[in-house]
């Protein structure tokens, strides 16, 4: 994937690439440390439909959910050859009671046969993650197991 | 009344109105600047109240915000940045500085007032407001557009133009030979040269000079260190204001931008009274005689700006709205503009129509730039329509 990257003298930096729909899609980083989320209108692919300023955390929550969704899908492709092995992701919301835990506390492997085999966190992924990993809220776990061991894992990690 | 009480008595109502003006110009989005001169018109030589203990303030206040106004203006671009702006557009600027001197400086020729008259005029016209083009950009959320990147380098070749500008300027104003003006330029050159050379491999340095974690440290070292540089290069000729401009490319990075948080409020406060104190020393009696002239100029470097912003914007492949969107950024005259003007008019060396005529002009240009920039593009979205119609049928 070809992203430019253009200076904007005073203001910041641009990051965009073009979409096979024909839109252009980016970032603007600000030097005031802002991100706006940019998108180009349909007929005009110079000028933007919507400049959007992310938070920081909205801007990984966001990075997250299209990042997991890649890895998920190539999990999925890579198990496909397994039956009954199915991949999922599981956010943690701010109310879980694993918020600030080391994950080894859910236990989810020894409950479920759950594996959690990344943690997607502020656009970035984190590998194996082991059981003394610190969950945070707006961490994506992706997990891989049975339909019912995941289930019961979603339920742990909601209501421990 | 005692001339001290009647002095602040008049500073704070003065400064209280500008903060009403600016909170009416925030209300109905638009740049306060033009609000600011007519305040000082009103309040001034000729006006409804006039106001007398301002004048010595007034004074150093212009030199000080002439200078906070340069010097914010370097801290806004990395060396690297100018770097880079001038290898990629130095033929836009070329065509911009052409283009929008000539207006100007035809017109003081025309009007018979000299050559200063013709340099004085002729960079008032050339140099667009970056302040009011930044603000437009930012709120018409135009930062994503592929525009913006042609029109900010512009506005960066303009900066450094400024900074050899402004000398000459001074040299001219102070009615130095024809040689001693090459001098001035030489020297301002080099400096210029020197200084960006230094900021690209030792900017560090310098930042590491002036910075401090205490903020009213590095307050008072931005600000001594900015008075001083300012002050050297005014004895060596070459204009305060290029000296805090050269300082304010030295300074990078994190300092720089610290430093622009800091200095911010204080640049507001004195740019405001700066405008003020022009529009003060301005006879608002004599803007009507040079009204007409000064609607013939705006017209005439509101077409100028814009050809030039399409062109560059059509160089880097840019479509037909877009062109016109970068064009009309360009248009809005602003702080710059005064700047100029009230280094003119402080020198005496031009004839007092001079100052109502740049009041006049900036504005209109100040009024008319970010509504220019607003409706450019439904405007040329129906001409465009228009043309295809009869096309079809």
């Amino acid at each position: 994937m070809n992203v430019d990257e253009t200076n904007l003298p005073g203001l910041g930096l641009r990051k965009d690439f073009m979409t096979a729909s024909g839109r252009r899609i980016g970032v603007v980083e600000l030097r005031e440390g802002q991100t706006e989320l940019i998108i180009s209108t349909w007929d005009d692919p110079d000028t933007c439909q919507a400049s959007i300023p992310l938070t920081s955390d909205e801007a990984a929550t966001l990075g997250n959910l299209l990042g997991g969704q890649h890895l998920a899908m190539k999990l999925t492709e890579e198990h496909k050859d397994v039956p009954g092995i199915v991949t999922r992701q599981f956010s943690i919301a701010p109310e879980s009671p694993f918020q600030n835990q080391p994950m080894g506390k859910a236990c989810i492997r020894t409950r479920c046969g759950v594996s959690i085999v990344a943690i997607m966190r502020e656009g970035e992924v984190l590998p194996s993650p082991g059981p003394d990993v610190v969950l945070h809220s707006g961490d994506l776990l992706v997990a891989v197991g049975t339909l019912e061991g995941l289930d019961s894992a979603a339920t742990i990690l909601r209501h421990g | 009344m005692d001339p001290l009480a009647l002095t602040l008595i008049e500073l704070g109502a003065v400064v209280f109105c500008l903060g009403l003006l600016a909170r009416l110009a925030g209300r109905i989005g638009m740049s306060p600047i033009p609000l600011y001169l007519l305040g000082g018109l009103a309040f001034g030589a000729g006006g409804v109240v006039k106001l007398e203990g301002m004048h010595e303030f007034s004074h150093l206040s212009g030199e000080i915000s002439v200078i906070l106004l340069l010097l914010m203006l370097g801290l806004e671009y990395t060396a690297a940045e100018l770097f880079t702006g001038l290898r990629r557009s130095w033929q836009a600027g070329a065509l911009d500085l052409v283009l929008n001197f000539l207006p100007g400086a035809a017109l003081a020729l025309l009007l018979g007032w000299g050559g200063v008259g013709a340099m004085v005029m002729g960079g008032i016209t050339y140099i667009s407001s970056s302040g009011i083009a930044a603000k437009v950009i930012t709120d018409l959320g135009r930062l994503g557009n592929r525009e913006t990147p042609v029109v900010l380098s512009i506005l960066v070749f303009e900066d450094l133009a400024m900074a050899v500008y402004l000398p000459i300027l001074t040299a001219t104003l102070a009615g130095v030979s024809f040689l001693g003006g090459l001098t001035t330029v030489a020297i301002a050159l080099a400096v210029v040269t020197v200084v960006l050379m230094v900021a690209l491999r030792h900017g560090h340095h310098v930042s590491k000079a002036v910075h401090s974690e205490n903020s009213e440290v590095f307050l008072l070292n931005v600000l001594g260190a900015a008075l001083l540089v300012a002050g050297l290069a005014s004895a060596m000729q070459v204009s305060a204001a290029v000296g805090a401009f050269m300082l304010g490319i030295a300074i990078s990075g994190a300092t720089a931008h610290n430093a622009t948080r800091i200095l911010e409020p204080l640049r507001d406060l004195f740019a405001a009274i700066f405008f003020v104190a022009f529009g003060l020393n301005t006879d608002p009696s004599s803007i009507p005689p040079v009204l007409g002239w000064a609607l013939v100029l705006a017209v005439v470097t509101a077409g100028t700006k814009m050809a030039t912003g399409i062109w560059a914007a059509k160089r880097e492949g840019i479509a037909r709205p877009g062109r016109f969107r970068a064009g009309a950024t360009l248009i809005a005259r602003g702080e710059f503009s005064i700047v100029i003007a009230g280094l003119a008019v402080a020198s005496g060396a031009v004839p007092p129509y001079l100052a109502a005529l740049a009041t006049a002009y900036v504005l209109l240009m100040a009024m008319l730039g970010p509504l220019a920039a607003r409706f450019v593009e439904p405007v040329v979205k129906v001409a465009s329509r228009r043309r295809q119609v009869p096309a079809q049928a």
